[in-house]
């Protein structure tokens, strides 16, 4: 169960990007978090594996303080939460078996890091894993040879690699075309029902949010405006996460395939 | 109508505005009061200056032609020169990645070590070889060793700056991606930074050992081994002759050096 | 979308590939380069015994070369300004000149034999390290700065002219081709389509130059060719370390000065 209160983030003295959230997660539940550019979405995502240093709350896992943890424990903390991110940040020079693999560097040691011994246990995990997922074959090839939607799959399986308790994931699909982006979409979504593990989702994409995620969150300039199921996500709740001003990048008709193009989605 | 002609009587066609022809004037003035003065204050008996060409010509009368004689000598001098070059190439390559990794800010362990290690190229880069070799020698007394060292210690600067210059170019993504997972310090540099870097490391240690062939052609002009040192001697004896022939085995080996970089550029690369 | 497993059983181990796929290929490097090692270093001929001296060496050359005496400061200004003037006198002779001999050595605008020519001037004073052609210049015209003038000007023709003659080789043909085309001689020619597109650069480059000079200034008067390093080299041969590292410290300040101004201009130009 992921557990956040009250959760601030401030950079330096201006004005706070996250101003006081609450959020609880449980279960296997994958919930998307949407809002415009700028609300806070990926401060939010990234305060929970203090990628960013929160200002002030408390931010819990299975009962675990993550807010003031320290080196080696907050590595410890780290291996529990799996992340996928909008540019994939794959390890480009390096096979995609060893960008599987380093899902498992928090936990062997570093002379099985560098000489890539890893346990058997993590070499089976990690081919059944790919097999699931579709990118076996491609163990021994280069990642940055493989096409947008597999380099997520490659994201996906690393992240998962960790075994981690919670998976967040950054825009997954906001750099792949929107078939791929549905294609990952699905796969987030029945991998967390599979493998019973709650899934965070920043998402652009409305209509995405509510075809695959079972919860909405709505952000609006650091704060939480709305919180509920897809079927409650209406136009007015729409046009409170979007100001009304800015264009949405989805209108709430049920059109997965229309305009999810790339280009908009550039910023996170 | 008039009008219309007069504004073309007006249209005076000018390269640059005021103010650009204003600067341009000023630095052409500066830069010609520098060289007046840098001409008239030189310490230079100027009807030399005139038999210059008459002595350069005469010097290379008297190297031609090239002596064949001691060409075993010069062979293993070249030999002696490419082993200073490439044991120090090597050698530099442990100390230079260390001192790259604190030099670079985004990997340096603190400021302290970013200051020292900034401190280490550019005392590195600013003295010349030739300089390193002179202080080498006088420690160590005339031989290959200070050659060696003084290759090592100008090369440190060189290959030092130029990858912390490209592990502050690597994408964070990847960083970041290992760090989300747990990842020590260690293990991060191996499978994010590492990587990354590889293709300039071999390019620059490449270009490295191309620039340190010539360089050690020179160290012998101060004692420091290597050709230079058949050289001094055969200038010292005024063996012209074989002078030339040094120089011409000089060109041969630099030209034979870059055959073998562009080679294995393209190998590696 | 995904294709067809085409391993029908699944491989259970994974080993990293290795660097080089053929393993002959890959243990023969190896085993190259250590015995190549192994060689090279064994062939040397150290001085074990003379080498061995260093660190009481060392320790007195330090503890002679410090504080750095600055007592001195006349001779070594007299050093620093005949190197300036050695630099500035070069990198203009030199930018000028090159500009010929970068015509000459440009493909795509020299005849068959002047473009050898000029190439194997470049490759040649590119091929020679200043000081080679220092202690040259010294034994034909004397020891004094017109030796180093004359070497730091060859040095800058090499360098200078061959990234001019690149440059030009990687002109818009275009714009030659019009200036053919309205009948243009030759040397009108050079002067509207070609020198307008690499003008530029040169300024830039005689920049990069006037600072590489300074720095080469310093060190072709090791061999007697003018300026600051035969101070330096004198002041090491009498063992005035204090006033060698005085030398030192003044050289390195005026280099880091020197490329600081340099990469200044050159960022304001290009």
């Amino acid at each position: 169960m992921l557990e956040i209160n009250n959760l601030v983030k401030r950079y330096g003295q201006s004005e706070a990007v996250l101003k006081g959230l609450d959020l609880k997660v449980e279960g296997n539940s994958v919930v998307s978090i949407v809002g415009a550019s700028g609300a806070g979405k990926s401060t939010m995502l990234r305060c929970i594996n203090r990628l960013v240093e929160p200002t002030s709350g408390s931010i819990k896992l299975n009962g675990t303080e993550l807010v003031n943890l320290k080196g080696a424990e907050l590595r410890r903390a780290r291996r529990k939460i799996g992340m996928v991110f909008q540019g994939f940040n794959l390890l480009d020079r390096l096979t995609v078996m060893e960008n599987v693999l380093a899902g498992r560097l928090g936990y062997v040691n570093l002379y099985q890091a560098i000489t890539r011994r890893y346990p058997q246990t993590d070499i089976e995990r990690a081919f059944s894993l790919m097999e699931r997922v579709g990118i076996a074959h491609y163990a021994n090839k280069r990642a940055d040879e493989l096409s947008g939607g597999e380099r997520q799959r490659v994201g996906v399986v690393r992240a998962l690699m960790q075994e981690p308790e919670v998976l967040l994931a950054d825009e997954p699909t906001a750099s792949l075309d929107p078939r791929t982006s549905e294609q990952i979409m699905m796969l987030l979504q029945s991998l967390a029902s599979e493998l019973s593990l709650p899934v965070l989702i920043n998402i652009h994409n409305v209509a995405q949010a509510k075809t695959y995620t079972e919860r909405i969150v709505g952000l609006r300039h650091g704060k939480m405006i709305f919180d509920g199921l897809p079927a409650d996500f209406n136009k007015e709740a729409l046009d409170a996460i979007y100001g009304g001003i800015e264009a949405p990048d989805e209108t709430v008709s049920e059109q997965p395939y229309s305009s999810a193009e790339v280009a908009r989605h550039d910023s996170a | 109508m008039v009008d219309h002609a007069q504004q073309l009587a007006d249209r005076i066609w000018q390269r640059y505005d005021r103010k650009t022809r204003l600067i341009r004037y000023g630095i052409l003035l500066a830069t010609l009061m520098v060289v007046v003065w840098a001409v008239r204050d030189i310490d230079i008996f100027w009807p030399w200056v005139w038999d210059a060409p008459n002595q350069i010509s005469s010097l290379g009368a008297r190297m031609w032609p090239p002596s064949p004689a001691g060409l075993n000598n010069i062979f293993n001098a070249l030999l002696e020169t490419v082993h200073i070059a490439t044991l120090a190439t090597f050698l530099t390559i442990f100390l230079a990645l260390p001192v790259a990794y604190i030099a670079a800010q985004n990997t340096t362990p603190n400021r302290a070590c970013l200051w020292l290690g900034r401190f280490i190229l550019v005392s590195s880069r600013s003295v010349n070889t030739i300089i390193w070799a002179l202080l080498f020698v006088a420690i160590f007394g005339p031989g290959v060793l200070a050659g060696i060292l003084a290759i090592v210690f100008r090369s440190i600067g060189f290959i030092g700056k130029l990858m912390g210059e490209a592990i502050e170019e690597i994408d964070r993504k990847p960083v970041e991606a290992m760090e989300a997972s747990g990842a020590s310090k260690a293990k991060v540099i191996v499978y994010a930074i590492v990587p990354q870097v590889m293709p300039a490391f071999f390019a620059i240690v490449i270009l490295r050992w191309d620039i340190n062939i010539r360089e050690s052609t020179v160290l012998g002009l101060v004692g420091a081994g290597g050709i230079g040192v058949i050289l001094q001697g055969a200038i010292d004896t005024f063996a012209w002759p074989t002078v030339a022939t040094i120089l011409i085995a000089i060109i041969a080996l630099v030209l034979v050096g870059e055959a073998i970089t562009s080679l294995l550029r393209s190998k590696v690369l | 979308m995904t294709p067809p497993d085409p391993q029908p059983s699944v491989p259970r181990t994974w080993k990293k590939p290795p660097f080089i796929a053929n393993p002959l290929v890959r243990y023969g490097i190896i085993i190259v380069a250590v015995v190549y090692l192994v060689w090279a270093f064994g062939s040397l001929p150290f001085n074990w015994a003379r080498i061995s001296e260093g660190i009481p060496r060392a320790a007195r050359i330090f503890s002679g070369g410090f504080p750095p005496s600055f007592e001195r400061f006349g001779l070594l200004l007299t050093g620093f300004k005949e190197s300036f003037q050695i630099a500035i006198l070069a990198t203009l002779l030199g930018v000028l000149l090159s500009i010929p001999f970068a015509v000459m050595a440009a493909r795509n605008i020299a005849p068959m034999p002047i473009y050898l020519i000029g190439r194997s001037v470049i490759i040649i004073s590119r091929s020679f390290h200043p000081v080679i052609v220092a202690i040259l210049f010294v034994a034909a015209v004397g020891f004094g700065p017109l030796a180093g003038i004359l070497t730091l000007t060859l040095y800058s023709i090499g360098f200078v002219g061959k990234l001019l003659a690149e440059e030009i080789e990687e002109i818009d043909w275009g714009q030659v081709e019009a200036m053919r085309a309205t009948g243009a001689g030759y040397l009108a020619t050079l002067f509207y389509a070609v020198f307008p597109q690499i003008l530029p650069r040169q300024v830039g480059l005689s920049m990069y130059q006037l600072d590489s000079n300074l720095r080469a200034s310093a060190v072709v008067g090791i061999v007697g060719a003018g300026g600051i390093g035969g101070t330096l080299m004198n002041a090491f041969g009498r063992y005035d370390y204090d006033f060698a590292f005085a030398i030192l410290l003044i050289i390195i300040a005026v280099i880091l000065l020197s490329e600081g101004i340099s990469g200044w201009v050159r960022k304001k130009i290009w």
